[in-house]
């Protein structure tokens, strides 16, 4: 049933694919990044209960959801890695790890510049915020395990079995930080008013969300060439390819 | 089965000859538990309040501390290597593993939470709650150690390490529990946490001796 | 508690099912991590001499981006010898366990009796004793200890191993924890293992370390017998063999930069 699939196991395929598409990805991906984000951070209307410090929802909200998507992005491709041994699935598990943890980091920081003004503080315990700082350990820990070995390979399928551990803890982290959070009478629960959304806000708002989708493709597909290179250079076509150019 | 039997006997013959094995993360558990009233005061209503936080990060990290020698002695006398090309043993050979490392790490906790509520001061109702979640959670710690220990067995520096890959994974387990205990100072119900847990547990249970498996073969290959 | 398990009827029906199917049967029931899960029992091993047993082609191995070898082809045939000979850090360990089914080769292709190694991966570990450069015996259990440990794992009976500890040149020092027993000796106790299963391809990475010489004759007197009965011996040594083996083969891996 997955035969059209099998080319996409060869490293040398995926390689021309994500050279053919990088361009493409990363010129869409600038270019919708500073059309949502200085429409959303210059030229929307202030807010009628935030002022205008609610701007960086066009930074926050996309990083925000990108983190938890290139999460999963990066649990498939471990689950094809270890399930069918595709090396080339094992080495995107190390490709989009970085990629995911600076969008946890990204979004961590701006929550907190926002939570400021709003809240007035730097942190609270609240279960969106601890699921995420949880979120960026385990892209930590995906990071740091793949480096321990002396042997690549051996990094890379490690790394892979990791993520698909925190994968299945993931949904857990998060259902158990937001019960912990009633649990403990004295916090106070915010929530972010997020439906009711006025069109002018929407709009810069969903192209950032597409922007920093397209830029974790672009970045992606970059990572995952240089890796490419990096392990097959003693194949027949990396030594053409190098000693052609 | 003759097999997880003797491979079991193996195991605690090993434990039984290097007795610091176990008994340094039992020691290194009341340490740490004697550290918080060193360091936050003695004031009795204090510690009770923060006794399920306590005791269960206590008995997490020493857990921890004891899952970093399971495999090390056998991955360089080079048994896992020779079990691995050999395949059919290796399950039984995990299990008797996570037995093991139960039994010599979980419930020798479990057995001395009269201790530890003697000294954070924990009243009956939190105390029998701390049995009940030691014994529901010490297993499931036993078996997210074991597997942490499985992926870094052949890293270079695997101690601190296993730490940083492992605790993130606990964390669900830490809330639960100390839930639990904290429901029952408030003489409140605390079924729902414990059967969480028990759920995580059974979860755990019929996945991780496979993750195990699959961490043991990358680490030979 | 009873209320515990109607609250969660389903998700703990479907955790003990899978527990049950798990440990009854003591077998991992996730075929898609292992798929090659079914019990094997090993077959007799046939004495038809020069029956192709293993074959490899085209064989590759990268390891921290050396090439150690490519485009190798070995062949092992019931009774025959094959020795892997080369320099250090030539690769002959890593042949070994490529092989033996530990690591997958780079390129290549590696069958076993016609079939394709990785769909008959269970009967051939099941056919196999692989004895690699480690010595597989722990140092703080006695030599009887060890032994019935690799028994159990070999599913061989247990026995009374006073007689092949005596053979093996160790009788007195059948009680005490291997870590006081020198290398040779311990050596001696990881090669037991050659004598009390019956597998049919063995192979083995430097059996003959820290050998004396008489260790290194019965050895060698064993391996004929085993090359008579139908056997197969894959080896990598650095001393030269002194018997002369029916059928011997020496595969030379260069030395590459």
């Amino acid at each position: 049933m997955f035969k059209w699939l099998h080319p996409f196991a060869k490293p040398e395929t995926v390689y021309h694919l994500c050279g053919r598409f990088y361009p493409w990805l990363i010129s869409a991906g600038i270019l919708l990044l500073l059309l949502g984000n200085i429409w959303g951070l210059a030229f929307t209307p202030p807010d009628y209960q935030q002022g205008d410090s609610y701007r960086i929802i066009h930074i926050h909200v996309p990083s925000a959801i990108m983190s938890m998507g290139t999460y999963s992005a990066m649990a498939i491709a471990a689950f094809i890695a270890l399930v069918w041994q595709v090396k080339v699935a094992q080495w995107s598990v190390l490709a989009i790890a970085p990629v995911g943890a600076i969008y946890t980091a990204i979004a961590l920081i701006t929550g907190m510049a926002w939570g400021k003004p709003m809240w007035g503080t730097w942190w609270v315990w609240d279960a969106r915020l601890t699921s995420e700082l949880i979120l960026l350990f385990l892209y930590l820990g995906v990071i740091a395990l793949s480096g321990a070995f002396t042997d690549r390979q051996t990094g890379a399928k490690a790394a892979s079995l990791l993520a698909i551990v925190g994968v299945i803890n993931l949904p857990v982290i998060h259902f158990s930080v937001e019960w912990w959070n009633t649990l403990h009478q004295g916090a106070s629960i915010t929530k972010f008013a997020k439906p009711s959304i006025d069109p002018s806000m929407l709009w810069p708002l969903l192209i950032s969300i597409l922007a920093f989708k397209v830029i974790m493709l672009a970045l992606v597909c970059l990572r995952l060439r240089t890796a490419i290179l990096l392990n097959e250079q003693h194949r027949p076509w990396v030594k053409a390819m190098a000693k052609g150019q | 089965m003759v097999v997880l039997v003797s491979f079991i006997q193996r195991e605690l013959r090993l434990l039984a000859r290097q007795k610091a094995d176990w008994l340094n993360p039992l020691l290194f558990f009341v340490i740490v538990l004697s550290l918080f009233p060193l360091g936050v005061g003695p004031e009795a209503n204090l510690l009770r309040i923060m006794a399920p936080g306590i005791v269960w990060i206590a008995a997490l990290l020493s857990v921890l501390l004891a899952a970093e020698r399971l495999f090390k002695d056998d991955y360089r006398n080079g048994v896992i290597e020779q079990l691995v090309a050999a395949r059919q043993p290796l399950l039984s050979f995990v299990l008797a593993k996570l037995l093991t490392n139960w039994l010599s790490t979980g419930l020798p906790l479990v057995l001395l939470s009269p201790v530890v509520a003697l000294l954070l001061n924990i009243e009956t109702a939190g105390f029998v709650a701390m049995l009940l979640t030691l014994l529901l959670g010490t297993p499931l710690l036993s078996l997210l150690s074991v597997m942490g220990a499985a992926l870094t067995v052949s890293a270079d520096k695997g101690g601190i390490l296993l730490a940083l890959l492992i605790l993130p994974l606990y964390i669900p387990l830490l809330i639960f529990a100390s839930a639990a205990m904290e429901a029952a100072a408030m003489n409140m119900p605390y079924h729902g946490q414990l059967a969480i847990m028990l759920a995580m547990l059974l979860f755990a249970m019929a996945l991780i001796p496979m993750a195990v498996i699959s961490a043991l073969k990358l680490n030979v290959s | 508690m009873v209320h515990i398990l109607t609250q969660f009827p389903l998700l703990l029906r479907v955790t003990a099912f899978v527990l049950w199917r798990q440990y009854a049967n003591m077998r991992p029931i996730f075929i898609i991590v292992d798929s090659q899960s079914v019990v094997i029992t090993p077959q007799p091993f046939p004495v038809n001499p020069g029956q192709l047993i293993l074959q490899g082609t085209a064989l590759s191995c990268i390891r921290q981006d050396r090439v150690l070898f490519e485009q190798l082809n070995v062949s092992v045939q019931a009774g025959e010898l094959v020795q892997i000979a080369g320099k250090n850090g030539a690769g002959k360990s890593s042949l070994l366990r490529i092989l033996a089914g530990l690591a997958q080769p780079d390129d290549g292709q590696l069958g076993y009796q016609q079939h394709s190694l990785s769909d008959v991966a269970a009967e051939y570990a099941a056919n196999l004793c692989y004895i690699g450069h480690q010595s597989g015996i722990h140092e703080q259990l006695t030599a009887l200890e060890n032994i019935s440990f690799w028994r159990a794992a070999s599913e061989v009976d247990q026995a009374d191993d006073f007689a092949l500890l005596a053979k093996l040149g160790l009788a007195g020092l059948e009680d005490i924890p291997c870590r006081m027993l020198s290398a040779g000796q311990q050596r001696r106790v990881s090669l037991a293992r050659l004598w009390f299963t019956r597998r049919q391809l063995w192979i083995l990475d430097e059996p003959f370390t820290a050998l004396d010489k008489s260790a290194i004759n019965m050895l060698q007197q064993h391996f004929v017998e085993h090359l008579q009965q139908g056997g197969a011996i894959v080896i990598t040594t650095h001393q030269a063999l002194s018997v002369s083996f029916p059928h011997q083969t020496t595969l030379e891996l260069a030395y590459r930069w």
